[in-house]
């Protein structure tokens, strides 16, 4: 039985690597035909990449896309597809900033008053969804799709200057947070300051695993994800675990601009960044929905993020990181499928194995779920 | 033709004896008749004039076509049972390929080169989730992150030597020819100068449609009619959406049905690509990054909002053209014309339900167009921010309120593998 954990260890390990391999080999193809060469691509990317001040940036960055795709892992547990991680929090940061600004509140109660709004906001774009999913039969993916873009709208048009924003160095932002609503940060000098809000991070991450894996309704919602019709059957409300789902989802999403917004920005702008939620989609995939796993797949990316800045010295496109990022989410999908059925194929064999040998001990395991054969 | 294929034949749960007895037709017809009314009567009472004029019908139909073709491109997925809503990374590619290929060889060389560069999106699409089986929406939400990487990878590499080209557009392009309906087009816009009650609106809608057209937009337009007869009057096209409805079923039959969703999609990709060349060619004379707008996703909620048919999706793609359109003529009034628009038809359509003993139903479209009356009458003019949302806002209420009607392709999105059926 041990021997055999470890080979779905190995098989699960398996896929991301293969998953990275895979995208660096289409990338050191693409590159060579463009005329780069590749190994000096990647080693200066690396050198660059370990200096002190992006590292920082590299744990920094980090500290959102963990909170991403925790939002979306929490859903994809569930087998729900929550796209509109994206509108969520830009929504959420939005409104965030705003209050932030208009109270005055002492040091950690005015943080907490900012997290709070930004969850609570995050969660109940999310429930949005939630309710259409569960009263009207509407496919979360569709609505939540939809409600990104008006997401979207909303922040631009409270973003202009007749409604809550105003014109400062050329750039459209909100008032400024005061300094008792800032997070502190773990200052290395020159390098720069690691936000503090990534301890929020780990442990909205370490909370994920609690509550998933060692909790009756983290059981329920699982049993939901792999089994709607099982978990019915068991006494499990389906609808309350969506909306549930959906809320947590949306709170933590909601979190995801905080790092930013509470440890360097304390204002929301245009040029706050967009797009994290579906980056969170693709960290989430990588990184197996499971927190460890999260907390690499999102190191990966930012480390991307950050050390394709050197490559337009070097007079090479950095979008290439962009094409790997890409694949690197395409070929992991692909390997988890692939080493799914190698796994699924091998438990068939040592089944069939202990059927063939022991017939009348009969003390087999059940033929494993999903195979479909008939 | 498209509006004929698109009222669905005979459905029994709803169809009363009275309406069986009339073409089928004549509903759509109806229903294109009132819209033309309820828009001419706004006009008049609101007197925003562009919201019929020639130059909001040219500037919807502009605006329609990579809608439409989106949407087209879903379609194509969709029927044969794969869920794309990768299409904004195909839209890309296709922009990207139409305008790298006009370059040096002409617009309609861009045109066939987009179609080439969506298909092969689709093409990454079909590889993954019909022979790997991923997640549709995982491939889908990949293929949006690559198209825009490939594009400006590309473009990098090809774009920035070349005079006005840079990293993020290409040089100026050239565009396929576009025509005026000779006579036709004068004489309309003589008759919209009057501003008579619905006769200059459909004189200045007509007109808005035969002046200055792009060959491109014709070729997009004919591509409906020609896709419901392909989808539902071809032995092809039967096969096809087999695969989308019950592939087992298909299977069992003898359909090969890898071989159909593979058609499917790589067909949606090409519809994607049109779409984008579209974007490049046509729309605008160069390729730009973010050109596409989010364009995939409305072409998307227009299919929604046509029920997975090639009728309504044009209603669909024509009301979200109209909707950005008028945002572009006097935009202000003319949305906020929009309101006692809705309001009208919401009454209209409260009546009805009503007339039908639909009581709860009716009760709330009488609510809502008393509301939205209240908008028109309380505001002055309507956040250009909130017209953008018009699409979305509309698929979310069509689902929210309307899904008992639609019909999506029952095995759409499942994974299927071959051999599996029990």
């Amino acid at each position: 039985m041990s021997r055999f954990d470890l080979r779905r260890i190995g098989l699960a390990l398996a896929a991301p690597v293969m998953a990275l391999v895979v995208s660096v080999v289409l990338v050191s193809v693409v590159l060579l035909v463009a005329g780069h060469d590749p190994v000096d691509a990647f080693r200066q990317m690396w050198e660059f990449g370990t200096q002190g001040p992006q590292l920082v940036n590299i744990l920094n960055k980090s500290a959102s896309y963990y909170l991403a795709a925790l939002a979306v892992a929490i859903g994809f547990r569930m087998n729900l597809f929550n796209i509109g991680v994206d509108g969520q929090y830009q929504l959420a940061a939005m409104l965030a900033a705003v209050l932030g600004a208009a109270v005055t509140l002492p040091g950690p109660l005015h943080v907490l008053f900012i997290v709070v709004v930004a969850a609570v906001v995050g969660a109940l774009w999310a429930g949005i969804a939630g309710v259409l999913k569960v009263y009207r039969g509407v496919s979360e993916v569709i609505s939540t799709i939809m409600l990104n873009f008006i997401g979207g709208a909303l922040v631009a048009w409270m973003l202009t200057p007749q409604v809550f924003a105003n014109l400062s160095n050329n750039i459209v932002k909100t008032p400024d947070i005061p300094s008792s609503g800032w997070f502190p940060g773990f200052s290395f000098g020159d390098n720069g300051t690691v936000y503090g809000f990534i301890i929020v991070s780990a442990l909205v991450g370490i909370a994920y695993w609690f509550v998933l894996s060692r909790t009756r309704f983290g059981f329920d919602l699982r049993a939901t994800g792999l089994s709607e019709s099982a978990a019915v059957a068991s006494g499990v409300g389906v609808r309350r675990m969506v909306m549930s789902a959906m809320l947590l989802s949306g709170a933590v999403a909601g979190l995801v601009g905080m790092p930013l917004l509470l440890g360097e920005s304390h204002s929301f702008g245009q040029d706050f960044p967009a797009g994290i939620g579906f980056v969170g989609i693709a960290i989430a995939l990588l990184g197996r929905n499971n927190p460890i796993g999260i907390a690499f797949a999102s190191l990966l990316w930012s480390f991307l993020d950050v050390s394709n800045q050197i490559l337009d010295l070097l007079g090479i496109p950095k979008e290439i990181v962009t094409i790997m990022q890409g694949t690197i989410v395409l070929a992991v999908v692909v390997a988890y499928e692939f080493t799914r059925r190698l796994a699924l194929a091998s438990e068939q064999r040592r089944v069939a194995a202990q059927l063939g040998g022991s017939l009348e001990g009969d003390a087999t395991p059940p033929v494993p779920a999903g195979t479909g054969a008939a | 033709m498209a509006t004929a294929v698109s009222t669905p034949p005979a459905g029994p749960a709803q169809a009363t004896p009275a309406r069986r007895l009339l073409p089928v037709w004549v509903r759509p017809a109806l229903i294109w008749a009132g819209i033309l009314i309820l828009l001419s009567l706004t006009r008049w009472i609101s007197g925003a004039q562009d919201i019929t004029s020639s130059g909001t019908a040219g500037a919807a139909l502009r605006l329609a076509v990579p809608i439409l073709l989106a949407g087209m491109a879903g379609l194509w997925s969709e029927r044969a049972g794969v869920v794309n809503i990768g299409i904004e990374g195909m839209m890309v590619l296709g922009a990207w390929c139409g305008a790298y290929v006009a370059l040096d060889h002409g617009p309609w060389a861009g045109i066939v080169a987009g179609a080439i560069g969506g298909a092969l999106g689709g093409l990454l699409h079909a590889i993954a989730t019909v022979t790997f089986g991923v997640d549709h929406i995982v491939s889908g939400v990949a293929i949006n992150l690559l198209g825009p990487g490939i594009a400006r990878f590309l473009s990098s590499v090809v774009f920035t030597n070349r005079e006005g080209g840079g990293v993020t557009q290409s040089p100026q392009v050239p565009q396929p020819s576009t025509f005026t309906v000779p006579g036709l087009s004068d004489g309309l816009a003589s008759i919209e100068k009057h501003h008579l009650l619905v006769i200059s609106d459909l004189a200045g809608i007509l007109g808005g449609l035969v002046t200055n057209v792009s060959w491109m937009t014709v070729l997009a337009i004919v591509l409906v009619p020609a896709t419901a007869f392909v989808l539902w009057r071809t032995r092809f096209g039967l096969r096809l959406r087999s695969c989308g409805e019950n592939p087992w079923a298909a299977e069992s039959l003898g359909v090969n049905v890898y071989r159909y969703k593979y058609l499917g999609v790589v067909s949606s990709g090409a519809f994607g690509g049109l779409a984008g060349a579209f974007l490049s060619l046509v729309a605008s004379n160069y390729y730009r990054e973010g050109q596409t707008g989010g364009r995939g996703f409305i072409g998307l909620a227009a299919m929604i909002f046509g029920n997975w048919r090639p009728g309504g999706l044009l209603a669909g793609a024509g009301l979200f053209g109209f909707t950005d359109a008028l945002q572009l003529r006097q935009g202000e009034t003319s949305v906020h014309a929009l309101f006692l628009a809705l309001a009208l038809g919401l009454a209209a359509l409260g009546a009805w339900w009503l007339y039908r003993r639909r009581t709860l139903q009716g009760v709330i479209a009488l609510l809502a167009a008393a509301g939205s009356l209240a908008l028109y009458l309380f505001t002055d003019t309507v956040p250009q921010q909130f017209t953008q949302t018009t699409p979305y806002v509309t698929t979310l209420l069509v689902l929210a309120l309307a899904s008992q009607r639609l019909r999506m392709p029952k095995a759409d999105g499942l994974p299927y593998r071959r051999g599996t059926a029990s």
